[in-house]
């Protein structure tokens, strides 16, 4: 009999301590949501109000007259591409190196900086880009905003192409080994196409991360009031623009900033949507 | 770990079982013999009265050996064990039915008057009881040499075998009258005689199961 | 059940004593036409750990090698010798001798992509590459180079398919992913991709200790088919598949090659104590 109670006893703790484990977590995940929409809601209602063609197409214009953010949202387009063709070839091929033959010294030195790079405050490549390329040329230019953003991305996108290397089994390399295939054929036939997806997740991380800094390219890509696709001008960002726009004293130029941001936001979302579209397992 | 526990208890019950078979075995052919010698009819009817209990053992032994293999798989020394019970157990049940054969001649010779004083048949039949017992306890304690011993013994049966035989002929030749009797001694001889080969083929399976040698028409 | 017939050390005529039909056997082994597969007073090394401890042993051509032994007694690591896959781990060293139809294949010079080609290899959880049924099968034909036409190409996916009995399972769908085929399939297509190259051994690792009974049987039955054109080697922890697919048995213990003897001799009576002990799992 007793043994029977001290069951039911043991029982009802155990229940009991599930269902308060399932309501803390629950209660977590619910403030977590609550807090992301509620920003996602405000910055709608804020800026929703400031969209329009004219906004999304003019360039900015003094206070009163208007304007828009066009020649920001091409600009910042133009620095994200150009931040990408050049540090993610550059971060995948680090990565590589990391994972497949990261086992000597020369690997490790690498590995500590990378991460001591992911650590530094974005401002501070801003400057290091100035230092080599701004003074130099003697001009802002896209070309510098967008290899201050590629140094934020390289260390970001080398670390999770190692992490993502190291997941594919060992089994799928041993695989294509014992058949005769040479250890670069094994990189590029098997192991990359298995660790695509997880590549891709990472690339699309450093882009997004990337996509919301303002520090870096105050110093490089300084900003714009016209139109500009040439790489040795100074060109305009969504986030320098908010900036300005934000630190202002006019209501109006306030709630332009919130539509920027708006844009932005849903700029980064559109890049997470398309790189998941086509990176989603094919086979 | 568990396993090994499960196959041991298995040989254990089947060791059991067979010593168990080749007791009754052994005491229906020695009551048998009591009971033709003697002239036992009560002796004789408990040897046929036995008969089912060894068949109930014969049956229960060779459903043990089909499970053993079938669930626990046996290898090596341990299949070769249980392989050896499964041949050993219906040769030992064929000798429970020689020694029935022979309760049956004693139950029919002891309404007659004696032929005459056994003198050799009691030798040959204390021989073969002793090569029973012999081969068995070769077979439990898995000695080989013992096994190929008691093989050799067999030529000593056979030897007695033709002696009785001829002696049992002459006496059939000299006195017509004794005909009947004579050829049932007669079969009772050849029923040891095939007992003595029975057994040789037990020291065999002791000698395949201890060193996994096939000594079987070797010579 | 199909039981591989030995041609060592069957029962030749009743007076053979155990030890005369060990000595037959290893006269046999001797006398074979060259073995296929020769190693030497074998060492390895992981790092200052020694795995193997000078193994010397023999395979014959076209028959069916079984290491038993209990978990990390180095028969695995054996088997990656033979065609030097641990040579993709750090640290690792390897003293003695290896040689394939007489070459030794840890000589100086030796090309390892060629080697592997020679010496195929399965292993224990089906790896097929996230690609196609065909892709799989024709991975080793294209990096090798071995086909010259498109034709040629999926002839030889077709014929290693067949011979791994899997063709009739897949032709209609060879553009599907190999991952939607189930555990033993993969399995299989490994098999088959393995095959492809047509090696002259076959190295397996555990194929079927992942897959059910029924896969398990096609596999072994595969495997004994496959004896007839191939030399394989297989790594088991299930004696009674070692029983039944293999023509030899070789038991390893603590790193060190105990005894290798024909697969009836080893499951009816092995000459080591050792050995004994561990096939009727009175082991420690």
């Amino acid at each position: 009999m007793t043994s029977d109670t001290q069951t039911k006893t043991a029982a009802n703790r155990r229940r009991i301590t599930s269902s308060v484990m399932t309501t803390l977590t629950a209660t977590c995940a619910f403030f977590a949501v609550t807090v992301l929409v509620l920003i996602i809601g405000y910055i709608a209602l804020r800026g929703l109000g400031a969209i329009n063609l004219q906004f999304l197409t003019d360039t900015p214009k003094p206070v009163g007259e208007g304007g828009g953010i066009g020649n920001a949202i091409l600009g910042s387009l133009i620095l994200l591409l150009l931040s990408s063709v050049i540090g993610l070839p550059f971060g995948i091929a680090v990565g590589i190196y990391l994972a497949e033959f990261g086992a000597g010294r020369f690997a490790g030195l690498i590995r500590f900086v990378t991460d001591t790079l992911t650590g530094v405050p974005s401002i501070v490549v801003g400057v290091f880009v100035y230092t080599i390329l701004v003074l130099p040329m003697r001009q802002f230019s896209a070309l510098a905003g967008g290899i201050a953003l590629a140094l934020v991305m390289i260390p970001i996108i080398a670390r999770t192409t190692e992490e993502m290397i190291r997941l594919v089994p060992t089994s799928l390399r041993e695989g294509a080994l014992a058949l005769g295939a040479p250890q670069w054929r094994v990189t590029t036939g098997v192991v990359l196409p298995a660790a695509a997806s997880g590549i891709a997740t990472g690339a699309m991380l450093a882009v997004a991360r990337v996509s919301g800094e303002t520090a870096p390219l105050l110093f490089t890509a300084f900003g714009s009031r016209f139109f500009n696709v040439y790489l040795d001008q100074p060109i305009a960002s969504l986030t320098v623009q908010i900036y300005n726009y934000a630190i202002s004293p006019y209501d109006e130029w306030h709630a332009m900033a919130w539509a920027a941001t708006l844009v932005l936001m849903t700029l980064i979302l559109a890049i997470n949507i398309l790189v998941r579209f086509f990176t989603r397992k094919k086979i | 770990m568990e396993l090994h526990r499960l196959l041991d208890r298995d040989l254990e019950m089947l060791r059991d079982r067979v010593l168990l078979l080749g007791g009754e075995t052994e005491t229906a052919l020695q009551k048998a013999m009591y009971a033709l010698i003697e002239r036992d009819t009560v002796t004789a009817r408990e040897v046929l009265d036995g008969d089912d209990e060894i068949d109930r053992l014969e049956v229960e032994i060779d459903r043990l050996c089909v499970d053993t293999i079938a669930l626990r798989q046996p290898a090596a020394r341990d299949l070769r064990f249980v392989i050896s019970v499964a041949k050993i157990t219906p040769i030992l049940e064929r000798i429970a039915d020689h020694a029935c054969n022979i309760a049956r001649v004693a139950v029919d010779l002891n309404d007659e008057p004696q032929l005459k004083p056994y003198v050799d048949l009691p030798r040959m039949a204390e021989f073969a009881s002793g090569m029973l017992r012999a081969a068995l306890d070769a077979f439990t304690s898995g000695d080989a040499a013992a096994a190929r011993a008691v093989i050799e013994r067999d030529d000593q049966i056979d030897q007695l075998y033709n002696r009785i035989f001829r002696d049992l002929i002459e006496m059939m030749v000299s006195n017509p009258t004794t005909t009947t009797r004579a050829a049932r001694l007669l079969f009772v001889t050849k029923h040891i005689e095939r007992i003595g080969d029975y057994v040789t083929d037990i020291c065999e399976l002791t000698v395949y199961m201890t060193e996994a040698a096939f000594i079987k028409h070797s010579n | 059940m199909a039981t591989p017939t030995s041609t060592t050390a069957s029962v030749k005529s009743a007076t053979e004593t155990m030890q005369e039909r060990t000595r037959a056997f290893e006269n046999d082994r001797e006398s074979r036409v060259a073995a296929k597969v020769s190693v030497r007073e074998l060492d390895f090394f992981y790092g200052r750990a020694q795995a193997l401890h000078k193994i010397s042993l023999d395979v014959g051509s076209q028959i069916v090698m079984a290491f038993i032994g209990p978990s990390g007694c180095g028969k695995s690591t054996f088997l990656r010798t033979l065609n030097r896959m641990n040579d993709t781990i750090p640290g690792t060293r390897v003293e003695g001798s290896v040689q394939i139809d007489g070459q030794d294949i840890y000589a100086p010079g030796t090309d390892v992509v060629e080697l592997r080609r020679r010496v195929g290899m399965v292993f224990q959880k089906s790896n097929p590459f996230p690609k196609s049924i065909f892709d799989n099968v024709a991975y080793g034909l294209r990096i090798n180079k071995l086909t010259s036409s498109k034709t040629e190409l999926s002839d030889r996916v077709e014929e290693a398919l067949t011979n791994a009995a899997l063709w009739p399972e897949v032709k209609d769908r060879l553009k599907a992913s190999a991952l939607s085929l189930s555990g033993g399939q993969q399995q299989r297509l490994c098999i088959a991709r393995a095959l492809a190259v047509r090696p002259e051994v076959i190295l397996m690792d555990e194929p079927a200790s992942a897959l059910d009974p029924i896969a398990t049987q096609k596999i072994e039955e595969l495997i004994v088919e496959l004896k007839r054109q191939y030399t394989i080697v297989i790594v088991t922890h299930n004696m009674q598949q070692a029983a039944r697919v293999s023509d030899e048995t070789a038991f390893f213990w603590l790193g060190k090659l105990v005894e290798v003897n024909s697969t009836e001799q080893m499951f009816t009576n092995p000459n080591e104590k050792l050995t004994e002990d561990y096939i009727t799992g009175r082991f420690g």
